[in-house]
């Protein structure tokens, strides 16, 4: 070491430069920096987190899964079942409707369309489509469908569904883009007709990236309000009749208890909240699980 | 170089090998079979495909012209070249890979047993069905190794045990012994040179009559290309072998027939145009070829 540092051309260069106090003081700054971001971006989600938790732990008791809305808000008591069943019934038709819809149209844009006049023009359009506000879909369901047949879930699902299918469309053509060209050259090469070379091949390589994507579009519907709001009204019971009559969802009944001055509503609210959030957070660990097994069942 | 399998390799179609005798002592010689002759003697049934004319064109863009060449049965014919000589371009007319080429134009004919690969009554599907290809960098599915040998018989419904073809397609590409306790796994644990391996057993399960080999070995280390080498005179015996290479050893080495494809240079439009320069017997090729140009490229001249 000692004759290292005597060397007189070589012996300061190799020398980690540590000792210098100006790039000492930066480097610092920088990890400083680096984890301050970190910290700021962190705290207020799990604030958000450990306040809903905090707030509407005390909502879920076995009632509050089974029972229906109280007829008055005001007074404790009374579940939030319609409205958990409502959540799951508009999210799941919602889904129906647009995953078929969005997988297929995607395989379109990128197996079929290309760079095609037709297919550039739906591309844009789905990107238009990402941006619109969620209250605009609701007020073109309200007026294509709810002014005619009335508040219900179907209308809902409608909305919901509007705003899932352009995320859908959009992250599946990505996964699809990520599917080598390789693998489609050894299909064909095998005598593998197009149709089938996506089936067995294109969607298989991509099947996780895919669902991760759905399930993306599925949670951030799940928790839409403003589409709701004027679609499927307010209702106090069950009612599984999707295309008939009001339903309620979670979100709607928090957009409700919350306003109200009456503490047993805004609990309410609260456990609206954490119901929701739940909710999401299965949908999301189950993506992960469907995509991570496919993912090992095929890089075993 | 260790033989994973002394099993003779199962020959359902006796009749396509008369001799029956495993002609594995000429590995490393440049021409195997010494039987050959000229064009005009073969009689017809021996020649797999018949190319008459063929010019390509990608567009505006004309990337080989006039190839005419002659592919016999049971024999391994190599295209070798300089980079953008049409050489695979050519090859992919054999199993309509070109259709595929957003602009690719095909003039001229391709018989195959007589038959023009490009005539419009011709489905390319069926064509892949009857013509294997195996890619230049390996390309198994994101599958189990027995899902992707069983992929193109499962395609065709073959009624078959697919154990069976499984086994036998795997034992056929000397790659069982390697992973016959590993079936189940992912084919993207393999090696380079297993993937590869892997890649013409999945080619021939389906039994084609003809492999196309797009330079399989470049992407691979000396070791593996010589097991795939090996692989390829064991084969030829089943298959008609059509291979692509930049590597002039490997065409000496495994090649019945050579064909050496140049470019030349349009004077009006500077455009680069792949041409079929001289094609005979590997021997003579790189012994005694008759145009200056293969001479300067086979001696390390030119390319």
């Amino acid at each position: 070491m000692s004759d290292l540092l005597q060397h007189p051309d070589t012996g300061d260069l190799l020398l980690r430069d540590t000792t210098r106090r100006s790039r000492r003081v930066r480097n610092r700054l920088a990890t400083i920096w680096m984890a301050g971001s970190l910290v700021v971006a962190v705290v207020p989600l799990a604030l958000v987190v450990g306040y809903v938790v905090a707030k509407g732990i005390g909502q879920l008791t076995p009632d509050w899964f089974t029972k229906d809305l109280p007829a008055v808000t005001r007074r404790a008591g009374g579940g939030m079942g319609p409205a958990i069943v409502g959540t799951l019934l508009i999210t799941a038709v919602a889904a129906a409707m647009a995953i078929p819809l969005g997988v297929l149209g995607a395989i379109y844009l990128h197996e079929y369309g290309g760079r095609g006049r037709v297919a550039r023009l739906i591309r844009f359009m789905a990107d238009v489509m990402t941006g619109v506000p969620s209250i605009v879909m609701g007020l073109f369901v309200y007026t294509i469908w709810t002014i005619n047949r009335g508040l219900s879930a179907f209308g809902g699902a409608l909305a919901l569904g509007c705003l899932m299918l352009p995320i859908i469309i959009r992250s599946t053509e990505e996964m699809l883009r990520l599917v080598p060209d390789e693998l489609r050259q050894a299909s064909y090469a095998l005598g593998n007709r197009k149709w089938r070379t996506i089936v067995t091949v294109v969607l298989p390589a991509s099947f996780g990236g895919i669902t991760s994507g759905v399930m993306l579009a599925i949670a951030r519907a799940a928790g839409e309000t403003a589409p709701l709001v004027f679609t499927i009204g307010a209702a106090r019971k069950l009612n599984l009749r999707i295309f008939d009559g009001p339903s309620t969802a979670l979100s709607v009944q928090i957009f409700g208890n919350a306003q109200t001055p009456f503490e047993a509503a805004q609990a309410r609210a609260w456990g609206a909240a954490l119901t929701l959030v739940a909710i999401v957070f299965v949908l999301t660990i189950l993506a992960r699980v469907i995509s991570a097994r496919v993912a090992r069942r095929h890089n075993a | 170089m260790t033989e994973p399998t002394d099993t003779p390799t199962p020959t359902e179609t006796a009749d396509r090998d008369s001799t029956g005798i495993d002609d594995r002592a000429d590995v490393g010689l440049a021409v195997a079979d010494g039987s050959t002759t000229e064009a005009e003697e073969i009689p017809s049934s021996e020649i797999v495909f018949d190319v008459r004319d063929l010019n390509v064109h990608y567009g505006d863009f004309l990337a080989v012209r006039d190839v005419n060449l002659q592919v016999r049965q049971h024999e391994i014919t190599a295209f070798i070249g300089p980079s953008g000589c049409g050489k695979s371009t050519v090859l992919r007319c054999f199993d309509r890979m070109n259709d595929l080429i957003e602009g690719a134009r095909v003039e001229g004919r391709v018989l195959y047993h007589g038959v023009d690969l490009y005539d419009e009554r011709i489905d390319p599907v069926e064509v892949r069905k009857r013509i294997g290809m195996v890619f230049q960098k390996p390309n198994p599915f994101p599958k189990s190794i027995y899902d992707n040998i069983a992929f193109g018989p499962r395609l065709s419904g073959s009624r078959e045990d697919l154990d069976d073809v499984v086994e036998r397609a795997l034992r056929q590409a000397a790659l069982w012994d390697e992973v016959k306790d590993r079936l189940k796994k992912s084919a993207m644990g393999l090696s380079g040179g297993q993937q590869q391996r892997l890649c013409i057993a999945r080619a021939i399960a389906v039994e084609p009559e003809v492999i196309l080999m797009d330079e399989p070995c470049s992407a691979l280390d000396p070791i593996a290309t010589a097991r795939i080498e090996d692989l390829m005179h064991e084969l030829k015996n089943e298959y008609t072998i059509l291979i692509v290479t930049h590597n002039m050893q490997q065409a000496a080495r495994v090649s019945d027939r050579t064909a050496f494809f140049t470019t030349e240079v349009n004077s009006q439009s500077d455009a680069r145009t792949g041409r079929l320069v001289e094609f005979a017997e590997t021997r003579k090729i790189f012994s005694a070829p008759d145009d200056e140009r293969t001479e300067n490229y086979v001696t390390g001249r030119f390319g």
